[in-house]
């Protein structure tokens, strides 16, 4: 038995330290970061990196206010375009569709879920891009590259589709048949229960699901360094190129050792998404988490 | 009673075209990528490197690329399944009081969607620290981070449907709580776990912005930890919007292959999770 | 320390509360060395958290708080110094749903011998034979020893796990409610067995159904809502009960 026990004692002990290194571990990542990003705080201002529109390095201007500008243009063109269609598809998937349907279906979405960032950028480099700068924007009478915002937010969307999709259907099918029933046994249509009951009921995860989804378009870099074209200006039309923070760390790489401070800047800028996804994250884990608890009562 | 029905027919409509909208992006993907790929996929391909003057369209194939994938994923794979592996048994009620499971649990929740370039960013600093250039090791390291959120989660799902009294059953055999975590609950939590960790690979192998900074590039096949090597990301990032057509097909050849992966992994994890291991208790 | 060879468990002042919910209260009892001891009463009033706290295993749920003593062959198993394992071993547990482990039906009873002992293959093969021609299993599996335990019916899994339980040579039998989720056949097997096996293990059975206790039962112990009310000789308790739950409860008035 002693053997035992001590493998038992060695395995569990083991585990604890795992656990407690990767605890730590991330509490690293976060303190390294605002460590490497001091060096530029201490030269320039904290209003002055957020809000200044002149992001010029080798001038020695960080300024981020036309890419954090970007960032908001991109990320809530995306959302708008995003939040009804996977609303009413997951709308759709849960209340509407027949078992068989909705079983072949499943697999699509988590399909689309699985695919890179980079096929994302390559797709929508070889579609839209062309798309836009040939027959979009002159539709509306605007020259453009097809590397723009307009590109960059159509294919954020497409992105987030499938994450707000599958948590929305996971609150859907939560909320218990017996109200669905009460409602429908009233003579309300299934529209107006779903309207009605089933919005108001899964309000919270339909919140925590646009939450996630907003922090994941936030956060996406690669496929939208493909598409913005990379100018870190605000955008005059949504035609126009832009940047936004992550694609701007990813364009950097490059001069990074080259120019002083210019390594603090981009971790800085790496802070900024990491708390701002971390901020977004906690909120809709903890609103997900107060509803699951009020239905298991 | 009109006027009700029309509304529910037109947010039907609405539900069909946004579903079809979806899907059919799904569809664009998949053609685009196959028509674009599959020309360009040859035997040369996969199972050459390139050739000198690699932007300016030397002949070869992108096995460096292809290599470098996994030798970067299925390392970080491992690790990631280990370490998630821990601490979901770590999460279980007998091992750890439910006020720091629930803490490891909101932690690991928030931690999944943080991007991976901020990953890179972390193991770049870290190897600039140590006074490494960009290596298949770093690349590893954070494509391990990457995964620990993503694999454990699933890992914890899966363990948290081992029913209660199965536990009771083998510690009343005199079972320890180690004893019974790597027989009984592995094997039962199995399909799970083995999905869970198909997903992660599917994500590490995909991913460009962790291995951006980290696993730099390389023409060559990585020989050693040390080395810089190419993947199929970074690859397809790299030369997509080069002028030079047969430059392109790399590109192109390498998005395929990553497509084909994903599809792969999602049909069989899918099937995994659907059919129990014959072992398991239903 | 004088240990009273015919009492092979026996609590003291024992108080158990889960979620700071008092379920045992001020529980002293015997049970008594290879007779089979029934614990009755109406659900939800403790029987299992009593069973389930000789071997330990309440432990592993959250909140839960145990004082006084349980002493096992003179020993107190409460002490905080033990080997909880070893004390584990020496009680099987045949649970209300059967569970058998994912492995196959050999390595099910197998599992167990292979943690404690270092035995050969070809000893344990005989072991394994003889649990699962005590419980009456052999004929029915002696040809698919390797086909997943899961395959079998429910009543088959339920004498599996007895086999299991059998193997490492406990001297208690902890017994929860083992028949309630079985058909009417299967669960006569398993009583059948149970009276069988009170001949060399101690038995403790857990059950809600007066008639079982009064079929295979040699002692009995009366609990209601936490509190023991009565306990004694089968014969006693059932047809000259002392206290006046007891005679209600025996009628059918309580339950």
């Amino acid at each position: 038995m002693n053997i035992r026990k001590i493998r038992n004692d060695l395995g569990v002990h083991f585990i604890r330290i795992i656990c407690g290194l990767l605890c730590l571990l991330f509490f690293l990542i976060f303190f390294t970061l605002i460590v490497k990003s001091s060096t530029i705080l201490g030269d320039h201002s904290l209003i002055d990196l957020l809000f200044s529109p002149t992001w010029n390095p080798t001038k020695g201007e960080f300024g981020l206010g036309s890419v954090i500008v970007g960032t908001i243009y991109v990320t809530v063109i995306a959302l708008i375009i995003a939040i009804p269609i996977s609303l009413l598809s997951a709308v759709y998937l849960s209340e509407y569709a027949p078992r068989k349907i909705r079983k072949i279906l499943r697999p699509f979405i988590d399909v689309l879920a699985g695919v890179p960032s980079v096929v994302y950028g390559l797709c929508a480099f070889l579609l839209l891009v062309p798309l836009v700068k040939d027959y979009i924007a002159p539709f509306f009478g605007i020259q453009s590259t097809g590397l723009c915002i307009f590109t960059a937010s159509i294919t954020l969307a497409i992105m987030v589709f499938p994450i707000i999709i599958s948590l929305c259907v996971e609150s859907f099918d939560a909320v218990p048949l017996a109200l669905k029933e009460a409602s429908l046994s009233v003579g309300a249509t299934k529209w107006e229960t779903i309207k009605k009951v089933v919005f108001k009921a899964s309000a919270p995860g339909i919140f925590s699901a646009i939450l996630l989804g907003f922090g994941r378009a936030f956060g996406e870099t690669i496929a939208i360094n493909m598409v913005i074209g990379g100018v870190p200006r605000i955008p005059e039309t949504i035609f126009h190129p832009g940047q936004t923070l992550a694609s701007l760390i990813a364009s950097s790489y490059g001069e990074l050792m080259s120019i002083p401070l210019y390594e603090s800047a981009l971790i800085f800028v790496a802070l900024i998404l990491f708390v701002v996804v971390l901020l977004f994250n906690l909120f809709s884990v903890l609103v997900l988490r107060r509803t699951k608890r009020k239905w298991k009562l | 009673m009109n006027l009700r029905r029309i509304e529910e027919r037109f947010f039907f409509t609405c539900m069909i075209v946004s579903l079809l909208v979806v899907l059919s992006s799904l569809v664009i993907i998949v053609s685009l990528i196959v028509f674009n790929g599959a020309s360009s996929l040859s035997l040369e391909m996969i199972t050459q490197t390139p050739t000198g003057g690699y932007f300016l369209g030397g002949s070869g194939g992108i096995l460096n690329a292809i290599l470098g994938s996994l030798f970067l994923a299925l390392p970080a794979t491992g690790l990631a399944y280990l370490i998630g592996m821990c601490i979901s048994l770590f999460l279980q009620s007998d091992f750890s009081p439910s006020w720091m499971s629930n803490s490891i649990r909101l932690f690991l929740d928030v931690l999944w969607g943080i991007p991976s370039i901020v990953y890179g960013i972390f193991c770049l600093m870290i190897m600039i620290a140590l006074g490494f250039s960009s290596s298949l090791l770093a690349g590893i390291c954070a494509l391990t981070l990457l995964e620990i959120p993503i694999i454990t989660r699933y890992i914890d799902e899966s363990i948290k449907t081992v029913p209660i009294g199965l536990k009771e059953s083998s510690y009343s055999l005199g079972s320890t709580k180690f004893e019974t975590s790597i027989k009984v609950i592995q094997r039962q939590a199995l399909p799970g776990i083995l999905a869970g960790v198909l997903l992660g690979l599917g994500r590490g192998i995909g991913d460009a912005a962790s291995i951006l900074f980290t696993a730099g590039f390389s023409n060559n096949i990585p020989t050693s930890l040390f080395d810089s090597t190419a993947a199929l990301p970074t690859m397809i990032y790299s030369l997509y919007a080069q002028p030079n057509p047969v430059v392109r097909e790399k590109a192109y050849a390498a998005a395929f292959l990553l497509l084909i992966i994903v599809l792969i992994i999602s049909v069989v994890s899918r099937l995994l999770t659907r059919r129990l291991t014959k072992h398991v208790l239903r | 320390m004088i240990t009273n060879p015919e009492i092979q468990i026996q609590t003291k002042h024992l108080n158990v509360s889960i979620h700071n919910h008092e379920v045992l209260k001020d529980v002293n009892i015997i049970i008594p060395s290879k007779k089979l001891t029934a614990i009755i009463g109406p659900s939800g009033c403790g029987k299992t958290t009593l069973l389930k706290s000789f071997n330990r295993l309440l432990e592993i749920h959250e909140n839960v708080q145990i004082r006084g003593e349980i002493t096992v062959d003179g020993i107190n198993i409460l002490q905080p110094k033990l080997d909880v394992p070893d004390i584990r071993k020496k009680m099987g547990l045949l649970s209300q749903k059967p569970y058998p482990l994912p492995m196959s039906i050999y390595d099910n009873v197998a599992y167990g011998l292979r943690i404690h002992n270092h035995m050969s293959s070809k000893k344990i093969g005989e072991l394994v034979t003889h649990c699962l021609k005590e419980v009456g299993l052999w004929n029915e599996v002696q040809n698919r020893l390797h086909d997943p335990a899961s395959r079998l019916s429910v009543g088959q899994q339920q004498r599996l796990c007895l086999a299991r339980a059998m193997a490492v040579q406990p001297e208690v039998l902890l017994c929860d409610e083992p028949t309630s989720a079985l058909d009417p056949l299967s669960a006569q097997q398993i009583e059948l067995l149970l009276k069988k096996l009170k001949n060399d293990y101690t038995v403790v059975l857990v059950t809600h159904t007066l008639r079982q206790a009064k079929r295979i039962a040699d002692y009995v112990i009366f609990l209601y809502f936490g509190k023991i009310i009565e306990q004694g000789p089968a014969d006693q308790v059932f047809n000259n009960p002392f206290r006046p739950e007891t005679k209600a409860y025996m009628k059918g008035d309580i339950s």
